[in-house]
């Protein structure tokens, strides 16, 4: 049956087969190597910074370009890697895990996919026009970033609509598709937590992106039209422009990392072969953290000049969205106790992610603390806080994601022993390069410096190392996933004795079509949320 | 197993290591801890710290000791069988309640010292602190007195053509000097773009905002050499403007206004004297190497396009190029980064400094400027 629909349309050969297609698979596919291309090339400005900073002094880069790979770096890693990945592993896997055929919107898809590469193109372009692309740091701050910026900002801010254009189609594909192609009897209570966590990600997406045109809008008409949105001179407000995009910020941070507790959500279970535990209370606290995140946005701005109150209204709040995060780790512990656990590398790098995601989470918690963080803010401390929560945190479990689900999508086991060389350099460089940094932060080193006191020079060095280390070590992972693309052990249906879900019904490799028959569905059976 | 404790000694023991090694660099509080600090404030927020940090400690062992526990108690190899319970409302409300005791517990005494930090009643002395790319301006309030707080670490060094000296990058040519034992009181303000004024041993750290003012305070107990940096992403040379405070005895700091009033009359008489090439190229360089070599170069050479060359620049190898010359370094450039200066420098420092790059690395326009010309430029304002 499946053999007969699969030739009812022929699909173009050669590239315009990728450019072309409509495949929730193909384009998955597309997202996840177009964010692992993003991932080198932010993982070489960093690694560029590092050499930098390995010693005092300035050695190899001039302080006019280590700003431009601060502010590169940050925007790749946080707009063409982390958040395509998703959406290559939402495209991949939702339409699998709720059994429907597509996705809702198959032609949106392709669009949103292919705008990115024009985006990046574009951003990546400004390093090489007159006077150096954008060189304000990640959180470009207005007036640096637009009366005092370099000519490339317009582009700039062009390439940051077009992504911007792409994350919001993306979205609402995904909330069409979770709300409209669900298989009969799918009830939202009986989805898995990686479609819960992206449907509430897909929600915070299209609440914040269009917050975020707004402000880069209002950058565009102060360069190019002369309004004073944010020149002080012209009766504007620069903490204006902090306000709002804070707002799209935080909410964002949250983007980046709602998704990753819902792969580590399915890992943990499968591989302490137990089911989870509070798959309700994971879901609301899913829920309540993504309606905090619109209240904790001015905790980035405690040095602003705020008044007092709201001071201590953002605090509150801050600690309070520890709560459910907290939640979240304890559910994942009570899963593996008493479970039968394996470590198979994704299990290895989902348990890591739950490690270094609450180190993270505790210096969020220390930042919440208005007094301390007049000392933390702007420091190596919370480059460490942020760091931590998003490449030990939300890239591992991204790295868990793609070991887990390789199998699924290539046929074959990855290699299990390269795997876990992959995990073990990326643990040790990783915290090498990271814990340091609370450190060096304490002692008091300012972040976005290409030079340094030499009180710092240690840790600092330390850093740089454990980045080098880091940085190589993740061309085994290119070597992994090359490996499992050629060949290797052949892998069932379910390659994961442990495993729950849809997903595992179709065989491996998925076909390019599945599900074109509804797949039964009894929720007594099959639901995550069964008695 | 063995080798995540291994990792996680290390990690605790080499601080340690690093700590014992003090004496290099300048003494900054701690090397791997927030300091304490030399006011009553900063010892608060220190043991704020102190107190989360433990919290986090004793939450981060009680979890990863349950989980390390599950994992080695319950691996494959010792437990072929997994539970079967998934679920339980009683738990879930306790580990909801628990971490909000918790967090209350902390924000109690954060809420009274931020309270107290934003007391910024009944202060004795004023300081108005402005951002400027890349230094610090102050201005004692109601004394007359004020100046610019530049970097003075060499470019030698930044470039390691010379030993680095142990206050590398946190040393200014004019320190903000306050007294001890006394309310002092900053208000804030940026010139361009964001800033942030931060000294560590204070626990001060307020952004200068263009179009704002912001307020913070402090009382130094010590008399001492207090060392910072500016927080905030402000550009190229953001990590050169440190921030030094000398703190001294009451005495001392009436000596220095005084000193600084006499200091400033000087300045103005010598305005209307005629000066020579040489004095006029010698104070020229020190002007030139303090607020236009970031940007144009120690060589003139500038960093095209951002930066325009000044060595071989028409206007300054021609004559009648001077008159340009001049209302460039006064008024600056709008929509680039060059600011004007008319407010920043004196009459003698633009005519030396003009002087200067009319006559350095192989410019030969030849002319000389005196103060005078510039202030009749300025309309007698200066
Ligand atoms: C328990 C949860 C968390 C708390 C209480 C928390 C708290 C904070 C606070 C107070 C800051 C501001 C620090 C400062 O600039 O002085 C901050 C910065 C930051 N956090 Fe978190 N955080 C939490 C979790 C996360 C997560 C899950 C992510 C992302 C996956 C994240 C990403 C970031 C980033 C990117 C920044 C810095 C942005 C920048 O200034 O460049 N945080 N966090
Ligand atoms: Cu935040
Ligand atoms: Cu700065």
């Amino acid at each position: 049956m499946q053999m007969q629909t699969e030739h009812a349309h022929e699909p173009p050969r050669g590239w315009m087969r990728w450019l072309l297609t409509t495949n929730h698979k193909e384009i998955g596919s597309l997202y996840l190597l177009f964010s692992l291309a993003m991932l080198f090339v932010g993982g070489i400005m960093a690694l560029i910074i590092r050499a930098e900073l390995f010693q005092p002094g300035l050695q190899l880069i001039q302080p006019e370009f280590f700003n431009q790979m601060t502010t590169m770096h940050g925007l790749i890693m946080v707009f063409g890697a982390v958040m395509p990945a998703f959406v290559g592993l939402a495209n991949w896997m939702i339409p699998l895990q709720i059994g429907a055929p597509d996705m809702a919107l198959p032609r949106l898809n392709n669009f949103s996919f292919w705008l990115l590469p024009i985006a990046f193109g574009l951003l990546l372009s400004t390093l090489w026009m007159e006077g150096g692309g954008p060189n304000f740091g990640w959180t470009f701050y207005a007036p640096l970033s637009t009366t005092y910026a370099p000519p490339s900002t317009s582009f700039f801010i062009l390439s940051i609509h077009i992504a911007g254009i792409s994350s919001i189609l993306g979205a609402i594909n995904i909330i069409a598709t979770i709300f409209n192609m669900r298989t009969p009897g799918m009830r939202l209570m009986d989805m898995s937590l990686f479609v819960w966590t992206w449907l509430i990600t897909a929600f915070l997406l299209v609440a914040v992106m269009p917050v975020l045109a707004g402000v880069v809008t209002m950058m565009l008409l102060d360069i190019n039209f002369g309004t004073s949105f944010f020149n002080a001179a012209g009766g504007g407000d620069p903490v204006l422009f902090q306000h709002l995009f804070w707002f799209f910020g935080h909410p964002e941070v949250y983007i980046m990392i709602l998704p990753a507790f819902g792969i580590v959500s399915l890992i943990v279970p499968t591989f302490a072969r137990k089911r989870l535990f509070g798959y309700r209370s994971m879901v609301y606290a899913t829920a309540s953290i993504a309606i905090l995140s619109f209240t904790v946005w001015a905790h980035h701005m405690f040095t602003v000049g705020l008044p007092l109150a709201a001071q201590l209204f953002f605090m509150y709040m801050t600690m309070l969205i520890a709560v459910p995060t907290g939640v979240k780790v304890f559910n994942w512990i009570a899963t593996l106790f008493r479970g039968s656990i394996s470590f198979e590398v994704p299990m290895l790098f989902a348990l890591a992610f739950i490690v270094q995601f609450t180190i993270g989470g505790l210096s969020g918690v220390m930042l919440a603390i208005v007094p301390a963080d007049y000392q933390y803010h702007d420091t190596y401390f919370v480059v460490a806080h942020f760091h931590y929560v998003l490449v030990p945190g939300a890239l591992f479990a991204i790295i868990a994601g793609v070991y887990y689900w390789l199998p699924k999508w290539t046929g074959f086991y990855p290699s299990e022993s390269l795997g876990k060389l992959h995990f073990w350099l990326s643990v040790i460089g990783v915290n090498l390069t990271f814990f340091p940094m609370h450190f060096s932060g304490l002692a008091g080193m300012p972040r976005r410096i290409p030079d340094y006191a030499l009180q710092f020079a240690d840790f600092n060095m330390v850093s740089s190392l454990g980045a080098f280390i880091f940085g190589l070590s993740q061309i085994l992972l290119l070597i992994v996933i090359y490996r499992c693309v050629k060949g290797g052990k052949p892998a069932p249906a379910k390659p994961w004795e442990g495993a729950e879900g849809l997903e595992w019904t179709v065989p491996s490799p998925a076909p390019l079509h599945t599900f074109e028959q509804p797949p039964v569905f009894d929720p007594q059976r099959d639901s995550p949320s069964r008695a | 197993m063995r080798s995540v404790v291994g990792l996680l000694t290390i990690w605790l023991l080499w601080p340690l290591g690093v700590a014992a090694k003090e004496g290099e660099g300048v003494d900054y509080g701690s090397r791997w801890n927030m300091t304490t600090g030399v006011t009553e404030l900063s010892r608060e927020v220190h043991s704020l710290h102190m107190i989360i940090f433990a919290i986090c400690v004793a939450i981060a062992v009680v979890v990863f000791g349950v989980m390390f526990w599950s994992l080695i108690r319950y691996r494959r190899s010792q437990n072929k069988k997994s539970a079967h319970f998934h679920e339980s409302t009683a738990v879930e409300i306790l580990w909801t309640a628990i971490p909000v005791v918790i967090l209350v517990a902390m924000a109690v005494p954060a809420t009274a010292t931020l309270k107290k930090i934003y007391d910024a009643s009944e202060s004795e002395v004023d300081v108005l602190v402005t951002g400027y790319q890349w230094r610090w301006r102050y201005e004692y309030l109601n004394e007359g007195v004020s100046f610019f707080s530049n970097l003075s670490t060499p470019a030698e060094q930044i470039k390691n053509q010379q030993q680095k000296s142990d206050t590398y990058l946190l040393e200014v040519d004019e320190p903000l000097v306050v007294p001890v034992g006394t309310k002092v009181r900053f208000l804030l303000t940026s010139n361009d773009v964001i800033h942030s004024w931060w000294v560590p041993e204070l626990a001060v750290k307020k952004d200068a905002v263009p179009g704002f003012i912001n307020e913070s305070w402090t009382r130094i107990e010590e008399p001492g050499t207090y060392r910072g940096q500016c927080a905030e992403l402000c550009g190229r040379n953001h990590a050169f403007m440190p921030v030094e405070v000398k703190a001294v005895s009451q005495d001392e700091f009436q000596q220095f206004l005084a000193q600084k009033r006499a200091q400033a009359e000087a300045e103005k008489a010598s305005e209307s004297k005629q000066w020579s090439k040489d004095e006029l190229m010698a104070k020229g360089e020190q002007v030139y190497a303090t607020y236009c070599s970031a940007c144009h170069q120690p060589q003139g050479q500038g960093l095209p396009p951002a930066f325009p060359a000044l060595a071989g620049n028409a206007n300054m190898i021609e004559a009648s190029g001077l008159q340009g010359h001049i209302e460039r370094v006064l008024y600056g450039k709008s929509g680039t980064a060059m600011p004007g200066f008319a407010e920043t420098l004196s009459a003698a420092d633009i005519a030396a400094v003009v002087t200067y790059e009319r006559n350095a690395w192989g410019n030969d326009a030849g002319d000389v400027v005196q103060p005078e010309t510039i202030n009749t430029m300025l309309g007698g304002e200066k």
